[in-house]
């Protein structure tokens, strides 16, 4: 006969096995009671959409909320449809996700890291999503990225355009719709040769994160093989909000080109303030001084009003686009309300639209089917041409678009005009370039 | 040589603004012993003030253009400002070009209407609370208004330009015999500079030669014997309150153009003001107005990629480097008076 004599090391060694397995997630221990993380069992299915609704880019996650909703009202056979009508695709069809119900929670991502996770967490653990998508931030993008593979579900990416997020922080659970910082640079550096000359001296400012690291890199690396000269690459904190001590030096620098690897509120406030020092107006070894953004965003073009004039810079996607997809995007969020949509609520709409889609091919919400049916998908439709999801690394190739400030805008969304839509093939690149080396895709996570 | 000069220039428009906002926080410091943490929000809602006058004047009445469309392809609903109808469009564009300049006369009145809401409504509650107590309920507020003008203006800048004729730059190069632009410095960042010399000038002609502030100044060296002299010196605080909200709403006005304002402009010079105000001396205006400039040309000068060559990381320590050697070497600030928040 067994006697058990309790002590009070026995007790303490029993009490901390039993909380730490009572800390792990129910995320990461989920995989015996469902076939996968969060597996929809009834007549609904939730996806989770994790957006900045307060912070500096507050404004960009609502009008990526406003796209998601516009989707989700598509997927469920309302409104006029939008791109499911003009997407290649044609599996969805206006009954849901698998004849199932879309319903929807948000999360906050306040555009930090931890916050991000935090609410990305809370959607998969509470809400029981089955997808998370979202972001304007390429730190959140990675951040959000990696828990979505830990905890076995699908990350559709939203707006993210560093090239680490499909580069050495790629993941097997995570998808980028939207281009990066190289195919940036391979589509604007050509025309920045043609329309201001080979000669040139180029001097970046660049916010400090991974972001502006890998923009600056790209950027510089293109120009430099068109024969330009980089004179000094100067990083800012991303907190600054004067940057007239980072300007100024450039007066003396021998530099005739400014690139300001800036976006949000730092590029409203560098463009701004290098406008106020009368950069444009100089004359610099015998040649006009130019500004150039690399990454526009048509509502940070607003908040920089009239100095984006004339200034050259690529996007992802223009509402101004004349193809049968982009039109019945801008009609479809047009009449419901009443503006045209941003590039951030274009790629958040496709981005649902593709998983939507991946999931009805596949016949099933299992990520790892999910994943297989996105891997080298070909698709056209939505608005950027034909387009194709690569298996090695789970970035878009798609056209990428060159555009500049509009002279003589005829009303607040007339901002920008596209100068150049720069084909698939010249902004592709090897999935082990050295610029995205450094990280493995891994095995696919269902939970 | 120019590149110094430069910097420097750049220093004291940066300075200008650290020294409004400090001047006003010491002034609150100074009269009401209240630490407050809303001061950057003032300054904030000084900028937006320039924005609503700039929205007020551009109210538009629209009209339908049958010939053009507008992106969805319907006819285009264009926009005429009352004002341009008014007054013709000449004179009716350049009242809305003159929205910022104009904006001083609207933010002074709604200025002092917010500082004595906030005084009366809120902060006298805290004055005999700890001074830990008047930063959390000053922070909190901070964010409160942030958070209102976010509601109302959205998260992302607006732009708020300045005058067609003070666009462009000032060519102090060719002034000083250097090479054409090697010294070009923005028309409105000089405006700025003077305008808020003036401002701080007519603070202390206020103080020092006007029976108010000589009650004020008293009241600042010994509240207790000048309330036993049987003068009301929470009224005149009060309006010192109103007078310091309104100075910092005057340095959000005019710095609208320099940088298109947001909900969070205020933040990002807060705890800068807070380390001037601390270096000047506590309770010093002359110091608060001192350490502002020393410490906008200090920093302007150490983001010079030469210095930032030697000590990299340099510009964004270089405020608190200064103010933990001017700690060590004079406690109470640069012109600190003794007994200020020591007991």
């Amino acid at each position: 006969m067994s006697t058990s004599n309790p002590t009070r090391r026995g007790l303490l060694k029993t009490g901390a096995i039993a909380s730490a397995g009572l800390a792990v997630p129910t995320i990461f221990t989920a995989s015996s009671a469902a076939a996968f993380t969060n597996e929809p069992t009834g007549s609904t299915v939730t996806l989770g959409f994790n957006v900045p609704q307060t912070g500096a880019y507050a404004d960009e996650g609502a009008d990526e909320l406003r796209a998601y909703e516009l989707a989700v009202e598509h997927l469920n056979g309302g409104g006029d449809g939008g791109m499911m009508s003009t997407f290649s695709s044609q599996a969805l069809n206006g009954a849901g996700i698998l004849g199932k119900q879309v319903q929807f929670v948000t999360g906050d991502t306040q555009t930090k890291s931890d916050a991000a996770r935090a609410s990305a967490r809370s959607m998969i653990e509470k809400d029981e999503a089955v997808m998370i998508t979202g972001g304007s931030s390429s730190g959140v993008a990675i951040a959000v990225q990696g828990l979505c593979q830990e905890a076995g579900v699908i990350f559709m990416a939203g707006l993210t355009h560093s090239n680490d997020t499909t580069g050495k922080d790629k993941k097997a659970n995570g998808f980028r719709h939207f281009f990066n910082g190289y195919m940036s640079a391979a589509a604007l550096a050509p025309v920045l040769a043609d329309r201001y000359g080979t000669d040139r001296n180029a001097y970046h400012l660049t916010a400090d994160y991974t972001w502006g690291w890998t923009q600056e890199e790209s950027i510089a690396a293109a120009t430099e093989a068109l024969g330009w000269n980089t004179v000094d690459k100067v990083r800012t904190p991303l907190a600054s909000t004067d940057f007239s001590s980072y300007i100024a030096p450039v007066l003396n620098s021998g530099a005739d080109v400014l690139v300001l690897n800036h976006y949000g509120g730092n590029m409203v406030n560098s463009l701004t303030n290098a406008v106020q020092f009368g950069l444009r107006d100089r004359i610099v070894n015998d040649k006009q001084f130019e500004i150039v953004v690399p990454l526009y965003s048509r509502l940070m073009a607003r908040g920089a009003g009239a100095n984006v004039a004339g200034i050259l810079g690529s996007t992802n996607w223009h509402w101004s686009l004349q193809d049968a997809g982009s039109q019945a995007f801008v009609r479809s969020f047009g009449t419901k309300y009443g503006f045209p949509p941003s590039q951030a609520a274009h790629t958040v709409y496709c981005q649902t639209l593709l998983y939507a889609d991946a999931v009805q091919r596949a016949g099933s919400f299992h990520p790892c089917a999910v994943a297989e049916a996105l891997e080298g998908f070909d698709f056209d439709g939505l608005g950027n041409g034909p387009t194709h999801y690569r298996a090695d690394d789970h970035q878009c190739f798609k056209d990428v678009l060159v555009v500049r400030g509009k002279e003589n805008p005829e009303n607040e969304f007339d901002l920008l005009e596209v100068v150049e839509v720069t084909p698939r093939a010249q902004v592709e690149y090897a999935a082990d370039h050295p610029m995205f080396a450094g990280g493995a895709l891994g095995e696919c996570n269902g939970g | 040589m120019d590149a110094i000069l430069l910097q420097i220039l750049n220093g004291l428009d940066k300075g200008s603004a650290y020294a409004l906002i400090a001047l006003g926080l010491t002034l609150i410091f100074g009269t009401l012993g209240v630490v407050n943490f809303a001061h950057g929000a003032l300054f904030m809602i000084g900028a937006f003030c320039a924005v609503t006058l700039q929205r007020i004047l551009s109210l538009s009445f629209e009209t339908i253009d049958e010939s053009r469309t507008d992106f969805l392809g319907n006819p285009l609903k264009v926009e005429t400002p009352y004002v341009e109808a008014w007054f013709g469009p000449d004179v009716g564009m350049a009242i809305i070009d003159w929205s910022v300049p104009l904006a001083i006369f609207f933010a002074i009145p709604v200025m002092i209407t917010i500082g004595f809401i906030m005084e009366r409504g809120l902060i006298k509650h805290f004055y005999k609370r700890p001074h830990a107590d008047q930063i959390l309920v000053t922070f909190g507020l901070a964010i409160v208004l942030q958070e209102i003008v976010k509601y109302f203006f959205g998260a992302n800048p607006i732009p708020t330009p300045a005058p067609d004729v003070f666009r462009g730059s000032f060519d102090f190069g060719v002034l000083l015999g250097f090479d054409p632009y090697a010294i070009a410095y923005p028309y409105w960042r000089l405006v700025y500079f003077f305008f808020s010399v003036t401002i701080i000038g007519a603070v202390f002609a206020f103080l020092q030669f006007t029976t108010f502030g000589m009650v004020v100044r008293a009241g600042m060296a010994d509240r207790e014997t000048v309330g036993l002299l049987g003068i009301n010196i929470d009224r005149r605080f009060t309006i010192m309150f109103g007078i310091a909200a309104a100075v910092a709403g005057l340095a959000g006005v005019m710095y609208a153009p320099i940088n298109s304002p947001n909900y969070h402009m205020g933040m990002d010079f807060l705890v800068l003001s807070f380390v001037v105000v601390v270096v000047g001396g506590m309770g010093s205006l002359p110091g608060a107005v001192l350490a502002g400039f020393m410490l906008g040309i200090l920093e302007s000068i150490s983001s010079m990629n030469e210095v930032k060559a030697i000590f990299p990381g340099i510009d964004q320590i270089i405020i608190y480097l200064v103010a933990i050697l001017i700690l060590l070497t004079r406690p109470r600030g640069l012109m600190g008076r003794k007994g200020v928040m020591e007991d």
